[in-house]
């Protein structure tokens, strides 16, 4: 601890975010700052390396103005903190969790560093109660379970921010509790998209809070946006036992900010100009979902990913489907059909569906059914290459057979627009499938 | 021996002090932080942190133990749960609640848990450094305990003892107890290593028939995300014919392994009818937990595994995944501001890996006994793309690649491995005992099922072109016929009886469909139409 409050003028470099502040005899990493402007403006920064007496700094804003005379840092001898209290719910804050809604800034109950802590692997409750979204191809086919994080691999013009959208108006639990909760974190988003979002947000019947870090603001900022967001949903959840639904958009553009502060520390590029970082960066977000023995609540995740080049290989799409339990695939080929949802469910997957359905959670059927719409429609996939070459006139009866049942697949199961089907619904829509094509 | 911190970027901290060790253990900062040398320039120590470093700060003191970092080895490590260091993850949970802060320190054992202690030797009994003293009973093994030491015996105990109690003492005063430390960068003695190979049976039927596995062997599976990585190996570590199985979550998601504990714990050994949990140790790092703790946890798993080796018991370690280890190594690399190598991985990446799979093997231990210890370890290739440097220098060392592949996972193929990719080195060595021991149409079967699908995909081609119509019934029987295999002998469901599958049962279901094929083919052969014989 120290006694008072160590102020610097010593600032040798600034590049981009990061300003470089010389004979600093007492700092600790991680530990924040707060950066005087010559005019009196302050702004907020994080340090992140310490040299000798020499101590690299992250500004959380826009550091034009700033120069090396006349700008101080002061040290507050702490670590970033989250402002904490029930009445967060509702509220709507910036990406450095300032209040834009109007309102004043609430009374905080207590503060609580961002970074979290890592949930002990102990003790970690199995996820296993199924959540219903109202969408056949996520129930039946990927479902969703409390405490899992499933991202949404989306690409440029896809319908991703209806589809979370629906699943946001949807959802509804396996079981009621202490409530339900969404947090949304908008990182680097367009007012477009945003004004869309708070248009879905005002008509829900849950509580919301709301991060948005727009398209025109501080990049840094969005690093920051999604950790106050599962902090504050961590706290709902694990403190004040409710259910929380955390839809972060858009990961792409947390990444490239990541990825914009690395080359600005000259740091090693690694694919694509991605720091190597960048898998634990991420896990420290993803993996603050899920539930904890003996508490009630639950973080669940559902972050959007664009993929550039609509390339599931890129490194964005990669290290995060290597980190969540699985993933929901939007396809541009059933988005040009007309489908919506447009979810390609072949490569979609949800690591966690099995502990999450049969008896006791849906239904004793739930596997069958699945694993035979899956083996099927895989089969219909596989022949539409050969429909390409051969035509559909050269192939066998059964072959143009199960071409038919992709088709109506496509159509009848995946293709709901935005009518709710419960997971009856659902079940009973595949089972007839099934046995119109006498495939049971 | 005291220091101050200098300076701090990453997981690694540099110190001013005289009089420090390459790999030493040293406590970091205020709260204690374990970390280890790793370069000593003049005066000054890069100290790599096993802990978050956020909030360390500088003139904070760091101090040596003077002794490297080791892993605890006795009774009690079965069924247990550690982190990367050993910390015993229950007790953590206990002590800490539900979430992980940093600078604790929590033995790996309980020192004051009673064992019941059968001694083996007697009394003025000569033992060599290694030897086998007696036993505590520990679930349901015996848990040999080793001399340190080499001499006479003078006293030696029985009955209830705690860690802390002697067990037998020397004529030269040395003191040997059930527990003792092992510097965990360096591989346990043993007399020597023995060429002698057995199958290790995994129960899955495209390993065990196609690409067997042998006892002291290594392998390893690559494959992008969603290619049942994860699920594979539980599924090994659910039916592997071993002893023990060291099972290391290496980065990987937290929630599965909650997922896996609770299965572990209600699930039996096919082999044995005992409960999985009682032959498992557990290594969690999961990818949020820090990083350098990441690169330390295989090897406080490998020392694990070999001390039960040492004990003359078939070890299996199963780690998911190996990526995640080599991006901690460039991870620590790149805060050392270490020259890198291929796609910013430190250019001894591949000496270490080898260094890593060369602790597997049979071996006769230093009491004379034959133990093993396999690997079996995934990896996880960006993209999915196995150019990469790590799965590269993974393939230069392991015995035997089961390539998963994509294509097959999206198409619910599982467990995804490519049949005409992958490759064991062990087939030969293996395919003898499975002849002997098993079935003599062994070889010849397999034969006949590779045969099979190589054909089918050259008949695919054409398919593509001329569509199935256009193909003789000879060949529409064989595409037929490698269907089946495909769907019902090298697809196994994870969730379904089926996951297990003893050799036998392998065998005999190759021999039905080759047999069904050459039944079919005789049929047609006699003018009957392909449409009969599929009936029939």
């Amino acid at each position: 601890m120290r006694l008072s409050e160590y102020i610097y003028s010593t600032i040798s470099s600034i590049r981009g975010p990061l300003l470089f502040v010389e004979k600093v005899f007492n700092a600790r990493v991680g530990e924040v700052v707060r950066i005087r402007f010559p005019e009196g403006k302050e702004m907020e920064g994080e340090v992140l390396k310490i040299d000798g007496d020499t101590v690299l700094i992250q500004a959380y804003g826009e550091t034009r103005g700033l120069d090396t005379g006349n700008s101080s840092v002061v040290f507050t001898d702490s670590v970033k903190r989250a402002p904490l209290s029930p009445d967060v719910i509702g509220r709507v804050f910036s990406g450095s969790y300032a209040p834009i809604d109007g309102a004043p800034m609430f009374v905080p109950e207590k503060w609580v560093p961002v970074t979290g802590y890592p949930i002990n692997p102990a003790s970690r409750a199995r996820p296993e109660e199924f959540i219903e979204t109202g969408f056949s191809c996520i129930d039946g086919l990927n479902t969703l379970v409390k405490g899992q994080k499933l991202p949404i691999f989306s690409s440029a013009g896809l319908p991703s921010k209806e589809v979370a959208a629906v699943i946001l108006k949807n959802s509804r639990l396996g079981s009621e509790t202490g409530g339900f909760v969404v947090v949304f974190v908008a990182v680097g988003l367009t007012y477009y998209d945003y004004s869309f979002y708070t248009r879905v947000l005002e008509e829900m019947r849950t509580g919301f809070v709301a991060f948005a870090n727009m398209a025109d603001e501080p990049v840094v900022e969005r690093l920051l946006a999604p950790r106050f967001g599962l902090t504050v949903a961590e706290y709902l959840a694990f403190e004040k036992g409710m259910d929380v639904l955390v839809v972060i958009t858009d990961m792409t553009n947390y990444c490239d900010a990541l990825r914009e502060v690395s080359t600005a520390r000259e740091e090693l590029p690694g694919r694509r100009g991605y720091p190597g970082y960048m898998y634990s960066d991420l896990a420290s977000l993803y993996e603050r979902a899920g539930r904890i023995k003996g508490m009630t609540g639950s973080v669940t995740m559902l972050p959007v990913v664009t993929m550039p080049e609509d390339d599931i290989t890129h490194p964005i799409p990669d290290l995060t489907g290597y980190i969540t339990e699985g993933q929901l695939v939007l396809s541009r080929d059933l988005h040009q059909k007309g489908i919506f949802p447009p979810m390609d469910v072949l490569p979609s997957l949800s690591r966690l569906m099995q502990s999450g359905i049969g008896k006791g959670h849906t239904r004793e059927d739930h596997r069958k059914t699945a694993n035979l719409l899956y083996k099927y429609y895989a089969k219909g996939r596989d022949l539409r290459r050969l429909e390409a070459i051969v035509g559909r006139d050269g192939m066998a009866e059964a072959d143009r057979f199960m071409l038919d049942f992709a088709d109506s697949f496509e159509k009848e199961f995946v293709s709901q627009g935005v009518v709710r089907r419960n997971i009856q619904e659902t079940l009973d829509t595949g089972l007839n499938l099934l046995r119109r094509f006498s495939l049971t | 021996m005291m220091g101050r911190i200098k300076g701090i970027s990453g997981p690694t901290v540099s110190v001013d002090m005289k009089g420090l060790k390459l790999y030493d253990r040293v406590y970091v900062g205020h709260s204690m932080l374990t970390g280890e040398v790793v370069r000593l320039d003049q005066d000054v120590a890069v100290i790599q942190v096993y802990e978050n470093t956020k909030g360390l700060g500088i003139g904070e003191p760091v101090k040596s133990v003077n002794m490297p970092l080791t892993v605890r080895l006795g009774p009690g490590l079965l069924h247990g749960m550690f982190d990367g260091l050993q910390r015993p993850l229950e007790i953590l949970r206990e002590k800490m609640g539900s979430f992980i802060s940093s600078g604790t320190e929590i033995y790996a054992l309980d020192y004051l848990k009673k064992w019941s202690f059968s001694p083996l030797k007697k009394k003025g009994e000569p033992v060599t450094r290694g030897e086998i003293v007696g036993y505590v009973e520990e679930g349901p093994f015996k848990h040999f305990i080793f001399s340190n030491f080499e001499g006479r015996i003078s006293r030696i105990m029985g009955g209830e003892l705690s860690l802390n109690d002697t067990i037998a003492e020397l004529e030269s005063g040395k003191e040997i107890f059930a527990c003792n430390e092992w510097p965990v960068r360096m591989p346990r003695p043993y007399r020597r290593r023995l060429s002698t190979w057995e199958p290790l049976l995994t129960g899955q039927r495209v390993i065990d028939l196609l690409f067997p596995l042998a006892r002291g062997g290594t392998a390893i599976f690559p494959g992008g995300f969603g290619t049942g990585k994860t699920i594979l190996e539980q599924a090994i570590a659910k039916f592997a014919n071993t002893d023990i199985v060291v099972y290391v979550g290496c980065g990987e998601r937290g929630n599965e392994m909650a997922e896996m504990i609770g299965e572990f714990e209600s699930l039996k050994d096919p082999w044995t009818g005992k409960y999985l949990m009682e032959r498992t140790v557990l290594v969690v790092n999961t990818s949020n937990m820090p990083v350098a703790a990441r690169e330390a946890s295989i090897y406080t798993a490998v020392t694990m595994a070999e001390y039960y080796r040492d004990m003359g018991y078939h070890v299996l370690l199963l780690a998911d995944s190996l990526s995640r280890w080599a991006e901690a190594l460039r991870e620590i690399s790149s805060s050392l501001e270490e020259m890198p190598g291929e796609e910013g991985y430190p250019t001894y990446l591949a000496s270490r890996l080898a260094g890593f799979f060369e602790r597997a093997g049979v071996v006769e231990t230093l009491s004379g006994r034959i133990g093993s210890l396999t690997m079996i370890l995934s990896v996880s290739p960006p993209g999915g793309d196995f150019t990469e440097p790590v799965t590269q220098a993974c393939l230069r060392t392991a015995g035997a690649f089961f390539m998963l592949d994509t294509s097959l996972a999206h198409r619910r193929h599982f467990p995804a491995i490519n049949w005409f990719q992958s490759y064991s080195l062990y087939e030969k060595e293996i395919s003898r005992h499975f002849i002997e021991h098993v079935s003599p149409q062994w070889e010849t079967l397999k034969e006949r099922c590779r045969e099979l699908l190589k054909r089918e995909e050259s008949l695919r081609e054409v398919a593509e072109i001329v569509g199935s119509e256009g193909l003789q019934d000879a060949d529409r029987l064989l595409m037929k016929v490698a269907e089946m295999i495909r769907m019902e002998f090298l697809c196994q469901n994870a969730y379904t009886e089926d996951a297990f599958s003893p050799p036998e049962k392998t065998i005999a279901k190759m021999g039905e469909m080759v047999e069904y094929y050459e039944s079919a083919m005789a049929k047609l052969k006699q003018g009957i139409s392909l449409e009969e014989t599929l009936k029939g």
